[in-house]
């Protein structure tokens, strides 16, 4: 166990900067194993320079973020989909 | 209420501090003024953001203890010793101090009366921050919904919202303390880690398809909700909030 990991809720602010909207609600799958999941249920590790997002089942990077002064840089290869839902 | 913050760019604003009040040795509550403040559901939280002279910035995230329809945002920070925010959020800060502040953010971790019950709230240390704000959400709507918190701490002195977790129980809700590391003289209740045995106890059963809420550091929060799925409840049914070991 990771004393590190957290889960999708620490990116919550983050992710609502790149997205635009509440995305920890949001259905992501993973494109490694296929696991459909809400992102705030998936892992999350902030403490390295940047947010990188995991699949809570098979630990594959779903998502890695970078902030720097003037950019955000982001990557989402590990994100096969992502399905927002109106509340 | 519902819909808040599904559209829009998080900006950051300025808030006041109106008051500060000690909960335990260890932690405060923050009361703020944010204005233009959007409204919050029960569980969201904020990212603060302190500013040095020289321009060196440190951003952290905060549960929202109050309830929806409170006056004031109230936060509740523990300090950590070697953090880089909490201990100027827990030591230094005084009323009419401003930082800056945006939120709410957040939705996974959030529970509204709608969504119904029974509801299972289990919370290590200062876990019980975005639970609180469910329970004080689910009094002030009165909400009927059936209520158990499982609230652990390290002893009777560090049970943050002590004295109104014993009103709520007066309320309808059940409050269910264990003290891990010591307990005061003549304690009968749990004096050990949750588990499995402690959960299945309490109830409720996986067939009352109770809505779980699990917060706390890592590993209490993996402990907890490996022990509930291995009782039987359904994974969708169990929502987690991890806080990190050096998050302060």
């Amino acid at each position: 166990m990771d004393a590190l990991k957290l889960d999708g809720n620490a990116a919550a602010g983050i992710l609502q900067e790149i997205f635009a909207a509440e995305i920890t609600t949001a259905i992501g799958t993973c494109d490694g194993c296929g696991t459909v999941e809400a992102v705030g249920a998936v892992a999350v590790y902030t403490r390295g320079p940047g947010t990188v997002l995991r699949c809570p089942h098979c630990d594959d990077v779903l998502m890695k973020i970078v902030a720097a002064e003037d950019r955000l840089w982001v990557d989402l290869r590990g994100l096969r989909t992502i399905e927002l839902r109106s509340v | 209420m519902a819909g808040t913050a599904v559209l829009g760019r998080l900006t950051w604003q300025v808030a006041e501090v109106v008051d500060v009040v000690t909960e335990t040795p260890r932690v405060k509550t923050i009361a703020l003024d944010v204005p233009d403040w959007p409204g919050h559901l029960p569980g969201q939280h904020v990212d603060i953001r302190l500013t040095a002279e020289d321009g060196y910035q440190a951003q952290r995230s905060y549960s929202i203890a109050s309830a929806p329809d409170s006056s004031a945002l109230e936060l509740t920070v523990e300090y950590i010793a070697d953090g880089e925010v909490s201990p100027y959020l827990t030591e230094e800060l005084r009323p009419g101090d401003r930082f800056e502040l945006r939120g709410p953010v957040g939705g996974y971790f959030v529970w509204e009366p709608s969504r119904g019950g029974p509801l299972l709230l289990v919370a290590g240390g200062s876990g019980v921050v975005p639970l609180m704000a469910m329970l004080r959400h689910r009094v002030s709507s009165r909400a009927e919904v059936p209520t158990t918190l499982l609230l652990s701490s390290r002893g009777w002195d560090d049970v943050i919202y002590r004295d109104e977790l014993e009103e709520l129980s007066m309320d309808g809700i059940r409050v269910v303390h264990t003290l891990t590391r010591s307990q005061p003289d003549g304690w009968t209740g749990y004096s050990r880690r949750v588990d499995g045995d402690m959960l299945r106890e309490l109830g409720p059963t996986p067939g009352e398809r109770p809505h779980a809420y699990v917060c706390g550091p890592t590993p209490f929060v993996e402990a907890v909700a490996t022990s509930l799925v291995e009782l039987g409840h359904e994974p969708v049914c169990i929502r987690t909030e991890r806080f990190g070991p050096t998050g302060g």
